[in-house]
């Protein structure tokens, strides 16, 4: 049997690692169903941020959902977090299985 | 006057910072690190604890933290008015200065048992007492007559965070178990701790290295500020010592609490709490400037200041 694809938004956010809990807290209240976080590091206008310490500690955190919901959450990030905190947010059109996962 | 051999760890760090050696400590030690450091401090501080009388302490707990509630409050005009710092940015500095730092409080106490100086067990105590009244100052500084202040958010970031959490946990446990039920467990917590203490320095220093760039941005006020005010707060802490009667030693810690500048628990709640202000102001300013400052230079003027100031209030 093919594998059954289905087009969904791949959103993933760089920040700071002290505003994680509340990125993904966010993120599910938009209607995220769920989220992987992993440990970032890597430089940019809020300068080097390497994880040595808790400060500088960055996070890459990748949301799959639908267009709508990625837009939705994009939107509040920006509105909320883009002025104060070292923060990257784009979005990527991806095939996935399983969609109603997502 | 002994040099007190952990100090050196820090240059050790800030040199190869400095000469942007690959050394560099792995974030899941330094978090190792701390959580031992906590720990241990607190459990030192609970088996001190067990041998005094709580009410007896009480009243002195007061006056430390209400004449440490004033750092913070002196403090933030004067970033303000003199430094011509942003209401966000004073109100982040002096939450910073009002707090304390528990590593500088650990070398202070290393400094003492070099000496041989005694100190009362309990100060560990005002250590964890004195790190959350001044980011609460701090938020109200920056959020007055705005609303929205958060102070739910920093209360939480405060006493969930791990600072709270492993100093108290450790004082309650030490406090429970005393010196006898402890001692399993010395090797561990108290053995060790000055060797984890100087790994856990090297880091500062390399992180302390990492912050001079943000040093270049935060102006020359703020770097005078950062040498006089622990000066100005240690002075404090030592007459306020006096006042409550404490040893020389004692005297000695409460004037390096009051001097020290959180870099652990004040950036996290900061962030939070007040986003807008420029962390690498306050953190440029805490760990760049006034941790070595007192580390080096500080804690025996406290001593000084301390014997100096015995009996005289």
């Amino acid at each position: 049997m093919a594998a059954s694809y289905t087009r969904r938004t791949l959103l993933t956010v760089v920040c700071e690692s002290s505003i994680e809990a509340r990125v993904v807290a966010d993120a599910k209240h938009l209607g995220a169903h769920g989220y992987t976080a992993s440990e970032a590091r890597g430089g940019g206008q809020h300068g080097e941020r390497d994880g040595g310490w808790p400060m500088s500690g960055n996070v890459r955190i990748e949301i799959l959902c639908e267009a709508a919901v990625a837009d939705a959450i994009a939107a509040h990030l920006q509105k909320t977090y883009f002025a104060a905190y070292a923060m990257v947010c784009y979005l990527s059109d991806v095939s996935v299985l399983r969609s109603d996962k997502f | 006057m002994p040099f007190e051999p952990v100090i050196l760890f820090f240059l050790l760090g800030v040199i190869a910072g400095l000469a942007r050696s690959d050394l560099k400590i792995p974030a899941v030690l330094y978090e190792s690190l701390s959580i031992f450091l906590l720990l241990a401090i607190g459990l030192k501080g609970g088996v001190e604890l067990a041998r005094q009388s709580l009410s007896e302490l009480l009243v002195p707990a007061l006056v430390v933290v209400a004449i440490g509630a004033l750092l913070p409050l002196i403090a933030f005009p004067v970033l303000q008015r003199l430094g011509k710092l942003s209401r966000a940015d004073a109100a982040s500095v002096a939450a910073h200065y009002g707090s304390v730092s528990v590593v500088t409080f650990a070398v202070g106490a290393a400094y003492l048992a070099n000496l041989g100086q005694d100190y009362e067990g309990y100060m560990v105590v005002f250590l964890v007492l004195l790190e959350f009244p001044a980011l609460m100052i701090g938020v109200w500084l920056a959020k007055r007559g705005q609303g929205g202040s958060n102070m739910g958010k920093v209360l939480h970031e405060v006493f969930a965070g791990k600072s709270i959490v492993l100093l108290v946990g450790g004082l309650l446990i030490g406090w429970m178990a005393g010196a006898d039920g402890l001692k399993p467990l010395d090797n561990v917590f108290f053995d060790l701790f000055k060797g984890l203490l100087a790994i856990f320095l090297l880091e500062m220093g390399l992180v302390a290295a990492g912050r001079i760039g943000d040093l270049k941005r935060a102006g020359a006020f703020l770097l005078g500020f950062a040498v006089a005010m622990p000066l100005f707060a240690g002075a404090l802490g030592a007459l306020t010592a006096s006042l409550i009667g404490l040893s020389v030693g004692g005297a000695a810690l409460l004037a390096t609490l009051y001097a020290s500048a959180s870099y652990i628990a004040a950036p996290a709640a900061m962030r939070i709490a007040v986003p807008e202000a420029n962390p690498a102001l306050s953190i440029g300013a805490a760990l760049g400037i006034t941790f070595p400052f007192n580390l080096v230079i500080g804690i025996p003027t406290y001593y000084w200041l301390a014997s100096r100031l015995e009996g005289v209030v």
